[in-house]
């Protein structure tokens, strides 16, 4: 797995990876705002990052760089122009004592995102692409404006987290009707088992070779579909287990590791046509 | 001899045939690899087959004096004067004479260029034994004055005694001259090696690293042996702030996430261990797929040619194993240094994963010195079949390359049908 691909030198159009010297004075910027002035959100990224990618044996090298990205994007006033995509607003606050009013109104934080529990896992599989801090912070802030603030907002989008949980079902009631029915029957839905994959983007579940191509996918198809055609194949993959168990733990115990998936070989098991 | 007096005897063989092993260390993951096998625990000064012992107890095995002869079916797992490598003042000298005889044979892997380093043969910092080189360490150490050295005592492991100087006057009790130093010719408490600190190291996440790999030896003449694919690598749980390049990427100011820490000196989960998989990927998305192999390549070289340099003068002794653990830094520029050798690598278990590296090391270790799995045999070939590698790779075998060679001289070359790794034909390839 070549840098190319992820970061789009062979493919230009994807995502424009190059740092002009406007670009270093913004991140420079940036910077200063951190040391000036602290945000409550801080103190939610700390605790995130912590929590998730310091306890990971793939990342935890990289919990630094992926707490300083955080901090930086959190004030990132940039990222508010992805809202005119999202049915999402930002989140207000009120100059004190003039609440409601809207000419007091500002942004909090001020990027508009409020992080919760496994955002920095967004940010943490790039950190093996970028080694250089404002080529990362550059390339997240891009990936995350285009395609994984969908994973966290509700909206009828067909690249929405609801769409691609319809996708997930639907595909998944197509292709393996038995499994599908043994599941619900014993209490143990798909979408309960796969929810935690699709909304992360499988960050954290697979291995870290395997998810820098899967996320080229979605680079490349310029969607997050991929996410739900590789939720399926892993359940038909792993089919005769799951269909020998009788109970939801059971089931999740199944699926707990993927580690050991290999994404692409699943990918066109599904998407390719069966002769 | 009559059928039933036949079958007693084999009857009787095969009871008698239960492997013993002897073990100095109460660890789990040697324990369970020897239960699992129905291997039966003696002492030490029992009759023993398999003997996972402590340096010091070899040590005395293979004293002159205090030692004994050991049988045909007894294996241990150090070679008597292991101490050739594991010392760091003696591979030095060990590395610094193999170089030299290869540069009298004229040899093209002593090659030099044009500033006098070594092209292929320099990945030891360089070094000098304290007190006999005090003048050599001081004419080098006044060709670069803002460098900084680190001493370390010869005798000593696990970092103890280690400190880093950049100013003559911090060793001075080590100069020959000095009226202060009570100078002991070799005593080893005193004598301490000298080497240039690299102070370039590669930083991964802003954070420094060593990498330990395995190397399991069965023969040092000739020579046989084989890398364990499962090294890893140790992180500083502390920022690295010495680069000035990197400080201008890191806010070194804000409390780093990772010097807080939450009681623990290390996390259970990782214990700041990264598996190499993990470096590799790095490596080959952040430099590249080439360069990350040509760094793989240099670091099997740097193992084999350790091994070499040491292969004269060690005590072959057929009995003997030795599952060897090595510090190596990778520095900015992707060549790797060694730094030192251990003869006991430690098999303690700090994580889930740790244990499960560990137990499988020991496993396929075993596997491999004793294919049979019954009853050690010290007269065979010691070349095991390839299925019992595990996660071993085979590094050099040079019973097979000489095969190898002979079979070339001839019309057809074996080509990969040798199945040698990519790493050996490179050696095959250089001389």
């Amino acid at each position: 797995m070549s840098r190319a691909t992820i970061s789009g030198d062979l493919n230009p159009r994807l995502i424009d990876s190059s740092i002009r010297a406007k670009d270093k004075l913004i991140y420079e910027q940036l910077k200063n705002y951190v040391f000036k002035h602290d945000l409550l959100v801080d103190k939610l990224i700390y605790k995130d990052v912590k929590l998730t990618a310091t306890n990971d044996d793939q990342y935890f090298v990289f919990e630094d760089f992926i707490h300083q990205v955080l901090l930086l994007f959190s004030r990132d006033t940039t990222v508010l122009k992805h809202f005119a995509q999202s049915s999402a607003t930002p989140p207000k606050s009120y100059i004190r004592g003039m609440l409601g009013v809207s000419d007091y109104a500002v942004v909090y934080p001020p990027n508009g995102i409020i992080p919760f529990h496994g955002f920095a896992m967004y940010v943490a599989p790039l950190c093996y692409v970028f080694d250089k801090p404002i080529t990362l912070y550059y390339f997240f802030r891009e990936i995350y404006t285009r395609h994984l603030f969908r994973l966290h907002t509700i909206s009828s989008h067909p690249q929405g987290i609801v769409s691609i949980c319809i996708l997930f079902e639907s595909l998944l009631q197509a292709c393996q009707p038995h499994l599908f029915y043994h599941l619900r029957q014993m209490g143990a839905h798909p979408l309960r088992l796969a929810f935690k994959w699709l909304m992360r983007a499988f960050s954290g579940y697979l291995a870290s070779d395997q998810l820098l191509l899967l996320w080229d996918r979605i680079l490349g198809f310029n969607s997050l579909e991929p996410l739900a055609i590789l939720a399926v194949a892993i359940f038909a993959f792993r089919r005769v287990n799951l269909l020998e168990t009788s109970s939801y733990a059971a089931a999740e115990a199944v699926l707990a590791d993927i580690t050991t998936i290999k994404v692409m070989p699943l990918l066109q098991v599904i998407l390719l046509p069966k002769d | 001899m009559t059928f039933s007096a036949a079958l007693t005897t084999q009857i009787y063989t095969m009871a008698s045939r239960t492997c013993k092993y002897a073990c100095d260390m109460e660890k789990s993951v040697l324990v369970s690899n020897f239960d699992k096998r129905g291997w039966a625990q003696v002492t030490s000064d029992e009759e023993w087959n398999f003997y996972w012992a402590s340096v010091v107890s070899a040590k005395t095995i293979f004293n002159v004096e205090t030692g004994y002869r050991l049988q045909d079916d007894q294996i241990i797992n150090h070679f008597p004067n292991h101490y050739e490598l594991t010392r760091k003042d003696l591979l030095v000298k060990n590395l610094k004479r193999y170089r030299k005889e290869l540069e009298k044979e004229g040899n093209p892997l002593a090659e030099k260029d044009e500033l006098g380093h070594y092209c292929y043969m320099d990945f030891i910092p360089v070094t000098f034994l304290l007190p006999a080189d005090y003048n050599l360490f001081v004419e080098e150490f006044r060709k670069n004055p803002s460098s900084t050295w680190i001493m370390k005592p010869t005798g000593k492991a696990r970092g103890i005694g280690i400190f880093l100087i950049n100013k003559l006057s911090q060793i001075k009790k080590w100069s020959r001259d000095s009226k202060t130093s009570s100078f002991q010719a070799s005593s080893a408490r005193d004598s301490y090696v000298i080497s240039r600190y690299i102070d370039n190291p590669l930083l991964i996440g802003g954070k420094k690293f060593d990498l330990r790999m395995y190397v399991l030896v069965t023969s040092y003449r000739p020579l046989k042996c084989y890398i364990y694919e499962l090294g890893f690598c140790r992180f500083c749980t502390v920022k690295y702030s010495a680069s000035s390049a990197e400080l201008d990427n890191m806010f070194i100011h804000l409390t780093n996430i990772s010097v807080q820490k939450h009681g623990d000196d290390y996390n259970k989960q990782h214990g700041g261990k990264w598996n190499i998989q993990n470096l590799k990927l790095f490596l080959q998305s952040t430099r590249g797929r080439e360069v990350t192999s040509k760094l793989f390549d240099d670091i099997n070289w740097l193992i084999v040619h350790s091994l070499k340099a040491v292969a004269g003068v060690m005590n072959n002794d057929k009995h003997c194993f030795e599952c060897y653990g090595y510090d190596i830094i990778i520095d900015d520029n992707l060549k790797p240094w060694l730094i030192e050798v251990n003869a006991s690598p430690s098999l303690s278990a700090t994580t889930v994963n740790d244990r499960t590296m560990k137990y499988n090391l020991i496993n396929d270790t075993i596997n491999l010195v004793m294919p049979g799995g019954e009853h050690p045999d010290v007269k065979w070939n010691k070349t095991p079949p390839k299925g019992l590698y595990g996660h071993y790779q085979l590094l050099y075998d040079e019973e097979l390359a000489k095969q190898d060679q002979e079979f070339s001289k001839g019309k057809v070359s074996l080509g990969s049908g040798s199945r040698r790794e990519g790493k050996v034909k490179h050696a095959a390839t250089w001389k």
